[in-house]
């Protein structure tokens, strides 16, 4: 597929998992982003893979554990209430080191709450969600280019640090359609020593286990995985900034609020207003440097946010005290306008400039 | 376009239909005087013909659409009203179908009754940038499946290849084999080529039964 095709959001995260090899898929469908089922239902038999409908979110997580411990390449996806689900499964994927690809089109919450976009479950994704030290790469794509694009990442992050990828999308992105084209090239696959395939009688038996009988065991292998995450940290990070560089008010937005805000700071550019956008792209790792170098300069950052503010507390840790950080919502299924963030830009402008 | 009294737009989701059928409708009132459209979408709960309520309220086109459409309930719920389509002949009715044969089911309660009238078309809306729908063998796979789901034939192709708001006039006219292929290979006529009203000039001459459309949504 070098051309351009007209694809969802959840489409073409689901081809892009395929051209990436996986060849597995286990979910539960919910709204809104069950058109990623419906496409593997479609395509996984007539290219030799495998999807399975399962009995409910907890199973086709913990399929996505057995398939993992095989050394495959594994994909689930849901939406917040269903990644709730999940979570149990997701801490015992950190515990055994298995990666695997999840996805989570955010809707409003929490409870069963609607099926209108929203980014409420940050919280839960960059903070692990289950129980236990550890965390999850996360991955917040603003287009369908990127759903895909994203999407092959998050196997080649996995299967490299052994650990679950989400894909934090939401159901804007899962439902848009835009033009794609699927002209990358996937990384080289990673070996995986580690994986019960059989001994064949010529290698000790390997066991995927995140049980550890003896807790200065268990310390010491929570230790290193805090280590890898600190060479994670240094060496993945993304993000974009647009018009940063001599910005006095930044927004820092993700996903499709990044999208609206963008618009928001072409406009408030036009007016003479040195506005700027930093949009992570990983969301954990955070991208903490970025935000921290802005901080040297900016006067006021406000983040857009489709929830009551959640990535609003790692911006204040990135800025560390060095200017106000202040939020721009919709929540609860709605979303911010261009001109809502616009006008948080000028009245930020208009009392930057009011000190003066 | 010459309308019979009921026109039914079917086709694997994400083709088009929607916009097609609002602007069907609009174009209709032009030449009837009661229309109505119909939303009976099972399967997507989001980008429905009832986001342009507005201009059918203006143009005076009575909508049939579920009242949970746009909610945030995800239920695939029939509006009560869609006997209307059949039982009110004073109407001319354009039927907003559900993609693939799985939304085509919702037809089904209605087949008997347009098939004994007989005085119906029902369009295949084609997208040749979908990916499940990039040659003619697929879609006419997608047809078949929707004519046992819908208990109809189709009558007539219309094309609708887009590639949203980034679909130029050579993308249009590179669809054009795809789309008389299809026609012919199913041995119905290529009833339209419905393109976004932008595009209008540069494709004019060039492509017979053009359908010109303004587009329903606003991209962000």
């Amino acid at each position: 597929m070098g051309e351009k095709v007209l694809m969802k959001g959840n489409e073409a995260i689901a081809e892009a998992a395929i051209q990436a090899g996986c060849r597995h898929y286990f979910g539960y469908p919910i709204t809104p982003q069950t058109e990623i089922a419906a496409y593997m239902a479609k395509r996984m038999p007539k290219i030799g893979g495998l999807f399975l409908q399962a009995e409910s979110e907890i199973a086709a997580i913990n399929m996505v554990y057995g398939c993992s411990s095989a050394g495959m390449r594994v994909m689930t996806s849901s939406s917040s209430p269903g990644i709730s689900l999940k979570s149990e499964g997701l801490s015992y994927l950190a515990g055994a080191d298995l990666p695997a690809v999840i996805v989570n089109a955010q809707r409003g919450g929490p409870g069963l709450g609607g099926i209108q976009p929203s980014q409420s479950d940050y919280f839960q994704a960059t903070r692990g969600g289950g129980h236990g030290d550890y965390h999850m790469l996360v991955l917040a794509p603003a287009s369908v280019q990127e759903m895909a694009e994203l999407t092959v990442k998050a196997f080649d992050l996995a299967d490299r640090y052994r650990m679950t990828c989400m894909i934090l999308a939401d159901g804007t992105t899962g439902q848009m359609m835009e033009p794609v084209s699927f002209d990358f090239v996937p990384g080289e696959p990673v070996a995986k020593p580690w994986a019960t395939t059989g001994t064949k009688m010529e290698r000790k038996h390997n066991i995927v286990n995140s049980l550890y009988l003896l807790p200065d065991v268990l310390e010491q292998k929570n230790i290193e995985r805090y280590e890898k995450y600190e060479k994670i940290k240094e060496t993945e990070t993304m993000a974009e900034e647009f018009m940063v560089e001599d910005a006095d008010i930044v927004i820092v937005a993700f996903g499709i609020a990044a999208r609206v805000s963008k618009n928001a700071v072409i406009a408030a550019r036009k007016n003479g207003i040195k506005a700027g956008l930093i949009r992570p792209i990983t969301l954990w790792p955070y991208p903490e440097k970025i935000v921290a170098k802005a901080a040297e300069h900016a006067k006021q950052f406000i983040s857009v946010e489709l929830s009551m503010g959640q990535m609003i507390e790692d911006v204040k840790l990135a800025v560390d005290g060095k200017a106000p950080v202040s939020l721009c919502f919709r929540a609860g299924g709605m979303i911010p306008m261009p001109e809502q963030v616009y006008d948080a830009i000028a009245e930020a402008d208009k009392k930057l400039k009011g000190g003066n | 376009m010459n309308y019979k009294r009921v026109t039914l737009l079917c086709g694997h989701y994400g083709s088009g239909k929607t916009n097609i059928a609002v602007n069907m409708a609009l174009d209709l009132k032009h030449q009837a005087d009661r229309v109505l459209i119909a939303d009976l979408d099972i399967v997507n709960p989001y980008f429905r013909t009832k986001d342009s309520n507005e201009d059918f309220e203006k143009a005076g086109i009575r909508l049939i659409s579920s009242a949970f459409a746009n909610t945030n309930l995800d239920a695939p719920a029939l509006p009560q009203e869609m006997y209307a389509i059949i039982d009110d002949r004073s109407f001319h009715a354009v039927v907003d179908v559900g993609g693939d044969d799985v939304g085509a089911v919702a037809l089904g309660r209605l087949s008997k009754a347009i098939a004994d009238e007989n005085d119906y078309d029902m369009y295949l809306v084609v997208n040749c940038y979908r990916p499940l729908t990039r040659d003619a063998a697929s879609t006419l796979q997608v047809k078949k499946e929707i004519e046992e789901a819908s208990r109809l034939s189709f009558t007539g192709v219309i094309n609708g290849s887009n590639l949203a708001a980034d679909t130029k006039a050579e993308d249009v006219l590179a669809s054009m084999d795809y789309a008389r292929e299809v026609a012919e290979a199913a041995g119905i006529p290529l009833a339209a080529t419905a393109v976004q009203e932008s595009l209008l000039d540069e494709l004019k001459g060039k492509i017979e039964n053009l359908f010109p459309m303004k587009l329903q949504k606003r991209p962000i």
